[in-house]
């Protein structure tokens, strides 16, 4: 664990590689936050994912890559049942937050979301102020007292790095006003303020810069010493650098749905992939 | 070939920019004219007493002042009180100064007061069940049951409005045996719900969907999300779309006829007939006195600047609402 927190950015990817080794090792001993069994999501007669698989281990960030039209995105929606509003959305086999299956009908979908948060690729604050933007969750919750409110919310701003820039105006300033980049770390700390137990990023940096999405990959690397993270990218070398553990997903040219093709350890995915098509995708060999 | 294409499509693309400008420049002049002659007739009515006094019957006799008082009644003068023409000492009535043409007297304070009051609580019936129905339609439709509650708001914001006046006075006024303000506001409800409902349906289709899934991921419930999140980005269209609905329901004239009346006074008491602007301009308009006709003009562009205040009034509180945190 500690090799994890003391690793330093802007690396190289052979670097990267080489210490990610150690926390692979490390995380042989960790448990399982969310398990998928053979799980299979439809939208009415077309079936987006098949089959799937796999683990996604506590406090640990696992991205999903991908080319596009694969099911990594409905693959992440899936697991805080984000679909449950649209028209013939249905899921089979197996997907299990801890011990409790997520699409089990006694599951309400209202109290999952607060367990597992969303951030979404485009930054979508409230039009409200920058405390009320971040506040709302805890309002949702039912949390009135000013006191704690106040404070929840400097320390989720804080822990999204956003605190020192918006500190000066967090109710004169709306969430709208603020900068790409920091709109998304905004959206960040409204979704931690609730203090979920998983985060899921559904490509948070693609609608923003490249400082902006350093800014934003430093975060969530801090982040997931007190998150389970899920994060679908494009960006395969994003991939590399924030995430523990991969999964590689694929269209089925003749089924037209997403399958998994392999998922492991980041490091052992990018330099020794078992599956040809994980090695052609990753060497950048099509997609 | 090339610069005879060019200049062709150079051609079209005025001939086509011209008749454009020209149907705007149609459509527009319907409005300006009215504007324009109310305006100028209208403003033959305006004074402080239009606006600060209420209805005075026609009289020729001129208004008393301080060195000349009004003169005391006389028991077995018939018209003494109302309008009495001088005559002069050969007994001839002087037909200048005869009723007929006498100045305007008098103002329209009771229907100002009274088109305030009727539209607006007309307005409080037509909100809420106007906003909930086009939130319902918007977040949480029955494809069914809303594809039937849109065909019917689309056919009542259509209809005649003396349809609704009429319905009103079968149920409302012959039962009760009384016309009444608030069965006026009944009637301008009618009217108002379906406009409310399907710009409020309208406005909150345009927030977009990225909204509602952030308060999603956040755990809040559709009603929550729906009142603190898109109900608000959406407020300005709404708001439009509520004056929108005042400004018809203030400007209706057969649906009260058969449901308040009128009145001369001013009349607080919302059971018993009250005046209405649009009712003024219409029994003025029918009247043999040209003062009262000049009136008629009066009203209706008082009527006007009435809805124009309102629209700014709102328009500039919600923008501050919109415009502060809490």
């Amino acid at each position: 664990m500690e090799h994890a927190m003391t690793l330093t950015r802007g690396i190289g990817f052979g670097d990267l590689v080489a210490q990610r080794t150690k926390i692979s090792q490390l995380s042989v001993a960790t448990e399982n936050k969310i398990e998928m069994l053979h799980f299979g999501f439809h939208y009415g007669a077309f079936k987006a994912v098949h089959d799937v698989t796999m683990a996604m281990p506590t406090n640990r960030v696992t991205a999903i890559i991908g080319p596009s039209g694969c099911g990594k995105s409905t693959l992440l929606r899936s697991i805080n049942r984000m679909h449950d509003a649209t028209e013939g959305a249905h899921a089979e086999g197996i997907l299990r937050l801890d011990a409790m299956n997520v699409y089990d009908a006694a599951v309400d979908s209202v109290l999952l979301r607060r367990r597992v948060g969303m951030v979404f690729q485009r930054p979508n604050p409230f039009q409200l102020s920058i405390f009320e933007n971040v506040a709302y969750g805890l309002r949702v919750l039912g949390i009135r007292h000013r006191g704690t409110l106040a404070e929840r919310v400097e320390q989720s701003l804080r822990r999204a790095a956003l605190w020192d820039e918006v500190k000066d105006r967090l109710h004169s300033s709306f969430g709208t006003a603020l900068s790409g980049g920091q709109q998304q770390r905004l959206c960040i700390a409204r979704t931690i303020a609730t203090n979920p137990e998983v985060i899921l990023m559904d490509e948070p940096c693609s609608a923003l810069d490249p400082i902006a999405s350093l800014k934003i990959e430093d975060l969530i690397y801090d982040l997931r010493e007190q998150f389970t993270i899920v994060i679908v990218t494009h960006n395969m070398q994003q991939a590399a650098r924030v995430s523990d553990f991969t999964a590689f997903m694929l269209m089925n040219r003749e089924k037209r749905y997403g399958e998994l093709i392999e998922s492991g350890p980041t490091d052992q995915l990018f330099t020794k992939p078992h599956d040809k098509r994980t090695e052609d995708y990753i060497s950048g060999q099509f997609g | 070939m090339r610069t005879f294409n060019y200049r062709r499509r150079k051609l079209t693309d005025q001939v086509m920019r011209g008749l454009s400008a020209l149907a705007t420049g149609c459509a527009i002049i319907p409005l300006i004219a009215i504007i324009g002659y109310v305006l100028t007739i209208g403003a033959g009515a305006m004074s402080w007493s239009f606006f600060s006094d209420v209805y005075q019957p026609p009289s020729s006799a001129p208004e008393p002042t301080a060195d000349k008082p009004a003169p005391a009644y006389d028991p077995n003068d018939p018209f003494a009180d109302i309008s009495v023409a001088p005559i002069d000492a050969a007994g001839n009535v002087d037909p200048t100064v005869s009723v007929y043409n006498a100045a305007p007297r008098g103002g329209v304070l009771h229907g100002i007061l009274g088109t305030l009051t009727i539209a607006g609580i007309g307005l409080l019936f037509a909100l809420p069940i106007g906003i909930f129905a086009g939130i319902y339609l918007s977040e949480f439709r029955n494809e069914r049951y809303a594809t039937i509650v849109r065909f019917c708001c689309d056919v009542l914001s259509g209809s005649p409005s003396i349809v609704a006046g009429v319905t009103i006075y079968v149920l409302v006024v012959l039962q009760a045996k009384q016309f009444s303000a608030v069965a006026g506001s009944m009637a301008l409800a009618i009217l108002m719900i379906p406009i409310v409902t399907r710009t409020t349906e309208e406005m909150l289709k345009l927030v977009p969907e990225t909204m509602r899934e952030a308060a999603r991921g956040l755990g809040a419930p559709v009603w929550y999300s729906t009142l603190t999140v898109v109900l608000p980005a959406a407020l300005p269209g709404i708001v439009t779309g509520v004056m929108l609905a005042f400004a018809r329901g203030a400007g209706e004239t057969a649906p009260l006829i058969l449901t308040v009346l009128g009145s001369n006074v001013i009349s607080m008491d919302i059971f018993k007939p009250m005046a209405a602007l649009p009712l003024l301009t219409y029994r003025y308009t029918e009247s043999p006195y040209p003062g009262e006709n000049t009136q008629a003009w009066g009203a209706a562009f008082v009527l006007m600047m009435l809805v124009l205040l309102m629209n700014i009034l709102v328009r500039v509180a919600t923008r501050k609402a919109g415009g502060n945190s809490r």
